[in-house]
């Protein structure tokens, strides 16, 4: 029992060797690589010589934080995967550090994730969560202004943000590989990780909640750590719109893109598993369906976030007419 | 007048503080004045009641936290310029081991000082064997710090400063959560150190065996400063601040 | 009972728990890449990558059943491949109804299947292992003999160390949580977004004891004349039997390769 404790983040957020073609895990270790160097580089500034022990024991801090569970129903039970709340609190860089080195030691020690997928783990788990999850809670805390809900609503929508879009860069990925028709793998990621998230973002705004009523100048620190709010904001959103527009791409056997690998002398490598090479010109074959889908990814995504925001920004009416 | 001081006695003090008072950032004064003069191979005993303002007064000596008035150690005045200096001649031990070894297996926490002092490879595991040694802990190089039982973390601990070879040891409560048989152990090993000690700690019986002078410790005043089993049976300055005979 | 007990380390001096950490992680990688880069339906070469690993198990002296009950953790996963079955498109072997339509199973989307869970298991396996033998420590500096930026392998080794100082804390506070809850059932009381919420605050309070300790240690690093830069002692130079072990078993990777993709 004890065992499960250690393992608690889903199964199927840490992807395991074997699953991905050697093309995306390629693709994910240049991905993890740039971020983290970037984060490297940025967070040594921000943080000084106080970086490693800092890091490092906020980095056992989001281990141990998963192990704390709580009864849902039926036996099952929510926890924390934790990007958002490491990137809130401590800001995008150093979050992505943090959470890099929790999802190394989990497939290192524990083989919760594999080792040459590792580099997809992390631009799914410590990039594009900690990316995301800030992106939201900057954007929501610039429309509360200094008020206390735009912390933890901030922090409940960041953290359930991170957690869905993670896992649609995970079922993307699984979509190129030829793993899972992206058809599938997206609305049952998406789904999962739609209620995981809710759990999440209570677990982040209940810690948030408590964190900033005993040390409040604790969760200003990340906010320092990263000036321009609004730029993180429009970082967040491309990368979900990066995502979405990628999705529609990562079906397996896309007949128009075989095609064009077929005549880019790609061939060889589409053979066995379909390495889907995204080429960077007009997509001759993209069926209309395609089309549709990145349209209607777009659309869902803008609505989610208008969501949010006029949710926000009515809220915040209602208190100035209260006051 | 610390001129005239020095010019009285033979050898320097290798710790001497004047009028020091140290404010944590939040507001609380744990230090309001504290006089000291510790000379070299004394051993001291720092005693008080809870929030006295014993492990504020070893973290200023330390050079890791700068309060006001004078520090004088080993008859220099502490400055930004010789703090890391002086650190590698002060080795404090902290009352929580799991702060103190922050490396993964014994062997990394005990060579980080001389690694860090910049010694050369062959030397940092002479000291290494030398530090364990001193610890009773042969064998124990490549165990795995959280592996390791209460009373071997605090033996570790000190052989963590003891690789530095500082000439003053700051020890934080070095008996605190121990079982008699490791505490024992312990004094016994203290004992046979050569080091200047100063010494933060409730266990009054470590007081009476170890260390012969004793300095009260109270509000952040020093209340009392003399020869431990005068102190120790001085029924009414005990009971004023919470102490009891061993 | 101490978290570290699941420490997936088992102490031994087999030739392999022996093997330089650097070799074992270069080896360790190659399999993974090996099985990855292999095309499907090489059942010959697989079974090959099988036999490497349980003579390794052996070698090892682990135990055979130990690894494979640990090499079961990604088993769940396979879930995510089974569509393959049924969209990847070639001879239809079967076809099953599904929701009013029909599904059909392909030859070639079976194989896939089968690839993906061969690939997988042979991975985990050669991870498994790869922990089973090589303290974490060890690991860590073999990381950095390859090159692994040397401030990321420094916050992995104080994440390692506190990892088990904290898990102890959250065990603790579950503990108190669990003696405090009224409910016998495992029910637990309020509604279940009360009790997240309650979750949300032991999760700040382990983040206020993990912050206040990172300053001590800090203040420790200091005291022990921390500057900033990571500096450890230079590895040791490898034996001949870890080039000769290294060139080997590369050696025979790379022919199953070869002969997989002929
Ligand atoms: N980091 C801190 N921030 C604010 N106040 C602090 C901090 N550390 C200590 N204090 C306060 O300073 C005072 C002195 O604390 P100190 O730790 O020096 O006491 P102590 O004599 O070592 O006590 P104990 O016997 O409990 O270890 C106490 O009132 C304590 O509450
Ligand atoms: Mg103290």
């Amino acid at each position: 029992m004890l065992f499960s404790t250690l393992h608690p983040a889903p199964i199927l957020m840490h992807i395991p060797d074997g699953f991905l073609s050697p093309m995306v895990a390629l693709v994910g270790w240049v991905i993890a690589a740039v971020g983290v160097g970037l984060a490297l580089w940025r967070s040594r500034e921000a943080l000084g010589e106080r970086q490693i022990p800092l890091m490092g024991v906020l980095a056992a801090f989001i281990f141990a934080a998963q192990m704390l569970n709580f009864t849902v129903a039926g036996g099952t039970s929510g926890h924390l995967i934790g990007g958002a709340l490491a990137a809130i609190l401590l800001g995008p860089w150093a979050g992505i550090l943090t959470m890099t080195t929790v999802v190394a030691v989990q497939a290192i020690l524990f083989q919760d994730g594999g080792l040459l997928v590792m580099g997809a783990n992390i631009t799914n788990m410590a990039i594009v969560a900690c990316l995301v999850g800030y992106g939201v809670y900057r954007g929501v805390r610039l429309l509360a202004g200094e008020r206390r809900w735009g912390l933890l609503a901030g922090g409940f929508a960041a953290a359930w943000t991170s957690v869905v879009v993670a896992a649609v860069a995970c079922a993307v990925e699984l979509g190129f590989s030829g793993t899972s028709p992206i058809g599938i793998a997206l609305p049952a990621m998406a789904g999962v990780h739609a209620l995981i998230g809710i759990g999440e973002g209570l677990i982040t705004l209940g810690a948030l909640a408590l964190i900033s009523v005993a040390r409040p100048d604790l969760v200003e620190m990340g906010r320092a750590k990263a000036a321009g709010g609004f730029r993180w904001t429009l970082v967040g959103l491309a990368v979900a719109l990066a995502l979405t527009l990628l999705s529609p791409l990562a079906s397996p056997y896309p007949d128009g893109l075989e095609r064009v690998a077929e005549n880019l002398g790609f061939i060889e490598a589409a053979q066995e598993a379909p390495y889907t090479v995204i080429p960077d010109y007009t997509f001759p074959g993209l069926s209309n369906e395609a089309l549709a889908t990145i349209a209607a990814g777009v659309v869902g995504t803008i609505i989610v976030f208008g969501l949010a925001v006029g949710l926000a920004s009515l809220y915040r009416r209602r208190r100035a007419a209260e006051a | 007048m610390s001129a005239l001081r020095e010019g009285e006695r033979p050898m320097e003090a290798c710790v001497e503080v004047r009028g020091l008072r140290f404010t944590y950032p939040d507001g609380r004064e744990a230090l309001r004045g504290i006089d000291l003069t510790v000379a070299p191979g004394e051993k001291v005993a720092l005693v008080g009641p809870n929030g006295a303002g014993k492990s504020t007064l070893l973290l200023i000596l330390a050079g890791l936290l700068h309060g006001e008035g004078e520090v004088r150690l080993f008859g220099e005045p502490l400055d930004d310029r010789n703090v890391k200096r002086m650190r590698s001649r002060i080795g404090l031990v902290f009352q929580d081991p799991d702060d103190q070894l922050f490396s993964p297996t014994v062997f990394d926490d005990v060579a980080y000082g001389p690694l860090y002092a910049g010694l050369p490879e062959e030397e940092v595991n002479r000291r290494v064997a030398w530090a364990l040694s001193q610890m009773g802990l042969e064998g124990f190089a490549e165990r795995l710090s959280h592996h390791l039982s209460v009373g071997e973390k605090k033996r570790v601990a000190v052989a963590t400063v003891l690789s530095m070879r500082p000439e003053v040891l700051l020890l934080d409560e070095p008996t605190s959560g121990l079982d008699p048989r490791a505490r024992r152990r312990l004094i016994g090993l203290l004992a046979e150190l050569p080091q200047t000690m100063l010494v933060a700690t409730h266990d009054m019986r470590l007081v009476a065996e170890l260390l012969p002078r004793t300095v009260v410790l109270d509000g952040g005043r020093v209340v009392a400063d003399g020869p431990t089993a005068e102190i120790l049976s001085d029924e009414h300055l005990l009971e004023a601040h919470g102490l009891e005979r061993p | 009972m101490h978290i570290h007990a699941l420490d997936s380390y088992c102490p031994g001096t087999s030739p392999v728990h022996r093997l330089d950490p650097r070799v074992k992680l270069l080896l360790t990688g190659l399999f993974i890449l090996t099985a990855a880069l292999l095309p499907e339906r090489e059942w010959g070469a697989f079974g090959v990558m099988e036999g490497l690993v349980l003579l390794t198990t052996l070698l090892s002296r682990v135990g055979l059943l130990r690894v494979q009950r640990r090499s079961a953790v990604a088993l769940p996963f396979a879930l995510a491949a089974v569509t393959a079955v049924f969209a990847t498109p070639g001879r239809v072997l079967w076809t099953v109804p599904f929701l009013g339509g029909t599904l059909s199973i392909t030859e070639s989307g079976v194989v896939r299947f089968l690839s993906i869970l061969a690939r997988s298991y042979l991975s985990i396996q050669a991870a498994v292992l790869l922990a089973a033998t090589t303290p974490f420590p060890d690991l860590l500096w073999g990381m950095r003999a390859l090159r692994l930026p040397r401030p990321l392998v420094a916050i992995v080794g104080f994440l390692y160390r506190y990892l088990f100082v904290l898990a102890d804390e959250a065990r603790r506070m579950l503990q108190a949580r669990e003696a405090r809850s009224a409910a016998p059932d495992g029910r637990g009381g309020g509604t279940v977004a009360w009790r997240a919420r309650v979750t949300g605050s032991m999760a700040g309070i382990l983040f206020l004891r993990s912050y206040e300790r990172s300053e001590r240690i800090y203040m420790a690093m200091l005291a022990r004349g921390y500057d900033g830069t990571v500096r450890t002692l230079s590895p040791p130079s490898l034996r001949p039997t870890d080039w000769i072990v290294g060139a080997l078993v590369g050696g025979v990777l790379g022919l199953i390769l070869l002969w997989g993709r002929m």
